[in-house]
């Protein structure tokens, strides 16, 4: 059993593309740090995510979040809000490739898309996620889903903290 | 059991047969980036590593933001131009009459090779698939790696394969044929895989109808799209070839997939792609009528010489109803179309020509919308204010359907006017 983490849940639905997750015209910032500011501006209804937003809150999504450019500010945009991990049924190939490359876990729960639907999982809700187990309980409802584990080579590179860092201790 | 295209190429490039679901390492052929260039450049000073492995394999080709349009665009260009010195790294396409989009340019300048294995830190980085290349968008970290070790890690993809026979009808473009495939796989139809495009509907196109076709592929999830290298791909490459280790690589006929879907390309009708996903198809009898506000021709799918030409064809002699924006893609094809008279056309039309370069497909400037206002645009994502203002809306059509629509003042059926 891993460490179990706590937190609110932001709930979203299918098909989150990036421009959605951090608009384009705001890509010439560079500063991770200042990406948090705008997240979720365009998605209806999430407005007020980037104010509101509290370290330790979880994103919730259904299917292919991250659809769409490859931009890792819309990675960076949360990593830097302080969520710690993505919980999505499935996310976009590139999507899933920058977060790895982050260190930033996206857990793969199935079913989490008709959950969003028929609302056993809801805004606002309190979250008990074991990352290393891949255990999420709704502790608002009592509902509980189930991630997929990543691969080794995934694994020792989020463990690293991310892609440059373990380039950096493979050169050692 | 016969192997697939993405096994064959990335086989090639590790070194042995691979498999689908294997994960391997392989060196790419090329690195393409653009205006992220200075950003990856900083990611790469992180890892400690003074040299980029291989400098003549990086392309930088500045697209995103061209000129500048903010002091922060700026900022980036400049950055990337002092990498490329720094590192002797000679691919570098400024902002200059010999740039355009990066995904036009990269193929134009002849680094689009079959059975070749390119990377680019762009996400339709997949158009180059329609040279018989493995070609594919990663993220910038991943990019800053790459330059560092020369190497990338792949799962190696499972393949869907997708038939097209016959020939479109007049008024019917490869954009409506790919939008209609869009709408039947999805936004997430493809996600991880490698599509495949077969059959003699896809022979007959020409090379710049199937890099519309494969363009569209990471809109469908894909990691990569392809078409078969033929004769025409060679006499496109051919004095244009950057590198000369490439090779012609296909699908064995007994490959394995894990989808396969059949089209008749005479049964395709002119679409649409509705706001706000690529994904949300229509024919264009369900939307025609639609007030727009503005019409856009360019980008990397639909900005070509004969893109422009079939919509000045519609445009000769007409008066367009609404503000209509034309990229070519290049400057290259800038100078084509300027000298064939096409860019006249389109200008006695009342279309205004922006430099090449990717305009306002993102948004950042050269045409974006105002709350309530429609565009119709040849672009590859209409995602929920992307050109602007996020009450704003895209409709993505063919350039047939764009210069149609851009005369009525609304979205228009391309065989009303074929049919004349």
């Amino acid at each position: 059993m891993g460490e179990t983490l706590k937190g609110r849940a932001w709930v979203f639905s299918d098909d989150v593309d990036t421009d959605l997750i951090y608009h384009n015209k705001y890509l010439a910032e560079t500063d991770p740090k200042k990406m948090p500011q705008y997240s979720f501006e365009y998605y209806p209804g999430k407005e007020n995510f980037a104010r509101e937003v509290k370290q330790g809150d979880f994103v919730v999504a259904g299917k292919n979040f991250g659809c769409g450019s490859s931009r890792e500010h819309a990675v960076y945009c949360l990593k830097e809000a302080g969520i710690p991990a993505i919980l999505a049924e499935t996310c976009s190939r590139i999507y899933y490739r920058n977060a790895i490359n982050n260190g930033y876990p996206v857990l793969f729960v199935k079913g989490l898309s008709d959950a969003i639907k028929s609302g056993k999982i809801e805004d606002g809700d309190t979250l008990e996620v074991d990352l290393a187990t891949g255990t999420i309980t709704d502790a608002t409802n009592g509902n509980t889903f189930h991630g997929d584990a990543v691969s080794e080579l995934e694994r020792d590179i989020m463990t690293a903290g991310g892609l440059i860092p373990y380039l950096k201790t493979r050169r050692k | 059991m016969g192997k697939t295209f993405a096994e064959k190429a990335l086989g090639r490039a590790a070194g042995h047969p691979v498999n689908a679901n294997e994960v391997i390492t392989v060196e790419p052929d090329f690195c393409m980036s653009h205006d992220n260039t200075g950003p990856i450049s900083r990611t790469f000073k992180k890892i400690g590593v003074k040299k980029v492995w291989k400098p003549e394999r990086l392309v930088v080709i500045l697209d995103h933001g061209v000129p500048a349009p903010s002091s922060d665009h700026a900022v980036n260009h400049k950055e990337a131009r002092e990498f490329m010195r720094e590192q002797g790294a000679p691919h570098f396409y400024d902002v200059s009459s010999a740039g355009g989009v990066c995904h036009q340019k990269f193929p134009e300048e002849g680094y689009a090779l079959p059975g070749q294995i390119v990377i680019g830190s762009d996400s339709h980085t997949c158009t180059y698939g329609a040279f018989g290349t493995f070609a594919t968008g990663i993220g910038r970290t991943e990019m800053a790696a790459a330059w560092a070790t020369g190497n990338i890690w792949f799962k190696v993809p499972e393949s869907m394969k997708i038939t097209a026979s016959g020939k479109l009808k007049p008024g019917v473009s490869a954009k409506d044929f790919i939008l209609k495939v869009m709408g039947d796989v999805k936004s997430d139809g493809a996600d991880y895989m490698s599509v495949e495009f077969h059959g003699d509907g896809i022979s007959n196109m020409s090379i710049s109808e199937r890099m519309t076709l494969c363009n569209l592929g990471i809109e469908m999830g894909a990691k990569n799209a392809v078409c078969e290298p033929d004769q025409k791909v060679l006499d496109f490459i051919k004095g244009r070839e950057k590198s000369s280790d490439w090779e012609i690589l296909w699908a064995d006929h007994d490959a394995v997939y894990a989808k396969e879907l059949k089209y008749d390309l005479g049964d395709i009708k002119p679409g649409v792609a509705k706001p706000h996903t690529v994904d949300n198809y229509a024919e264009i009898t369900d939307v025609r009528g639609t007030k727009i506000n503005q019409a856009f021709l360019g980008t990397c799918t639909n900005g070509r010489a004969e893109d422009l030409r079939a919509a000045a064809g519609v445009l000769k002699g007409k008066r367009v109803a609404v503000r209509t924006i034309v990229i070519p893609a290049s400057w290259n094809i800038y100078r084509e179309v300027m000298r064939d008279g096409t860019l006249d056309t389109l200008l006695d039309a009342g279309c205004i020509i922006c430099n090449s370069g990717c305009g306002p497909c993102l948004g950042a400037h050269m045409g974006t919308l105002a709350p309530g206002e429609v565009c119709i645009s040849t672009a590859n994502r209409n995602f929920k204010g992307r050109m602007g203002d996020k009450e704003s809306f895209i409709y993505l059509a063919s350039p047939l359907t764009v210069a149609c629509s851009a005369v009525a003042g609304e979205i228009t059926d391309p065989r009303e006017v074929f049919a004349r």
